[in-house]
């Protein structure tokens, strides 16, 4: 007997695919932010600050998270964490993992538009009396992202990417429900087939959504 | 009861390395062969083998890895291919790679210039001739601080292996911690595993890569 594909079956389990959906999308804005903004920190303590020591440190986290996988970090946070007192529900210790993964690539993305910015903007910066904090804040960062901006776009795509695996931990994302209705229905395939085209759709929003709020925050000329 | 002792998690992680080692290698050099097929494709005169390969790169790398995993190990299985955990990961890990190969080795290929294109062309060399002799040596230069930089992505990639419950070590560390309830240690120490692999691979990249930026100063 041959297997019959059946993608009618999935039709009474859409609402449980939309609210993974919806989790998947709150991960990645919500962590989104929250880890370029960490970059954008890390950039600065690596690449601007005259602090030697913070450099270091940030130096170090990058090359710790750049060098395991996230599923090892995500699994490290949400059963880990817990013997050292922190505990953490599922989607908080995802979001955590998130953040951490997203900070230390988006730090290095960051630090390579920084490097870029022409000297003569920060020696024109200074000699206008500013402090370093207040030249990466108005004279560097604007033009670091500007040159950064699609491969941040990128890496956040990876990192949508990623937090399928945050089915692991049982975050109810969009893997976890295409797995619980996989055992549910015992549609394996159709279920996953139509969980990867969902994130094929939601990785075209995503840069999208990036390329118009780029426009709107990074390209925008000083009126 | 089987107590376990620092050494015994060590011990049994770093013998779980192997699969993840043998997987990553596995999974390189075979998606190494196919991405030369893709990126000959991609750089093809036919339209069509560029149409077929550029949906390839897309789908691979539009697509989260962990989904193809899952395809493969469900989908293998329909089409009647009798499947391990291991051949689904070396299928999924293989075609994922191959197409990210695919594509960083483009970029070296179109890093070439065009005037060396046309100097072979006037040699009246084909236009596999004028890979094989001409670009190819010359881009495989300029390839080899990435590639080494997406090795250890694959290794990295070879952890989500452990979800459609292939023995690597990720796998090893949820199988010691559930059997030695030290998560802290079991995880940190996988993570030193990972460390020590991908660390001197990407130290190596960066190596690489600013030495070809000082040679291309001269």
């Amino acid at each position: 007997m041959t297997y019959q594909l059946d993608f009618g079956g999935l039709l009474q389990y859409a609402d449980l695919l939309a609210k993974g959906v919806g989790l998947t999308v709150t991960l990645i804005t919500v962590g989104g932010a929250s880890g370029v903004a960490v970059g954008m920190f890390g950039a600065w303590a690596r690449g601007f600050s005259r602090m030697s020591w913070l450099s270091a440190l940030v130096g170090c986290y990058v090359e710790l998270i750049r060098n395991t996988p996230f599923l090892v970090q995500l699994l490290f946070i949400f059963f880990g964490l817990p013997s050292a007192g922190i505990q953490l529900s599922a989607v908080n210790a995802a979001l955590l993992a998130i953040v951490v993964n997203l900070g230390a690539y988006a730090t290095e993305i960051i630090r390579a538009g920084v490097e870029a910015v022409p000297r003569s903007q920060i020696e024109a910066a200074a000699s206008l009396g500013m402090s370093r904090l207040q030249m990466f804040g108005h004279v560097v960062l604007q033009p670091a992202l500007q040159k950064i901006w699609p491969a941040l776009t990128s890496q956040l795509v990876i990192v949508m990417f990623g937090s399928a695996v945050c089915s692991q931990i049982a975050a109810e994302e969009l893997t976890f429900a295409a797995s619980f209705i996989q055992s549910r229905s015992f549609r394996a395939f159709e279920v996953y087939f139509v969980a990867t085209g969902i994130y094929l759709a939601l990785a075209l929003l995503l840069r999208q959504g990036m390329r118009l709020l780029g426009q709107a925050v990074i390209f925008r000329r000083a009126s | 009861m089987i107590q376990f002792g620092l050494w015994d998690i060590a011990r049994n992680l770093a013998l779980a390395a192997r699969w993840t080692i043998a997987l990553s290698l596995a999974a390189f050099v075979l998606g190494g062969a196919v991405g030369l097929a893709i990126l000959f494709a991609r750089t093809s005169r036919s339209l069509w083998l560029r149409r077929a390969a550029s949906t390839h790169i897309e789908l691979f790398q539009g697509t989260p890895l962990l989904m193809q995993l899952f395809l493969s190990f469900f989908g293998l299985s329909l089409v009647g291919i009798e499947t391990s955990a291991w051949s689904a990961a070396a299928v999924a890990l293989t075609l994922w790679t191959s197409a990210f190969l695919a594509e960083i080795w483009r970029g070296c290929v179109e890093g070439i210039p065009g005037g060396q294109w046309d100097a072979s062309a006037s040699l009246a060399m084909s236009h596999l001739q004028q890979m094989r002799h001409v670009v190819l040596p010359q881009a495989l230069r300029i390839a080899i601080p990435p590639t080494v930089g997406f090795a250890v992505q694959v290794i990295k990639g070879t952890a989500l292996a452990s979800i459609i419950g292939f023995v690597e070590v990720s796998k090893a560390s949820t199988m010691i911690t559930n059997a030695s309830f030290k998560p802290f240690t079991v995880y940190g120490m996988a993570a030193l595993i990972y460390l020590a692999l991908c660390l001197p691979l990407s130290m190596c990249s960066r190596h690489l890569e600013r030495r070809l930026h000082v040679a291309h100063r001269d």
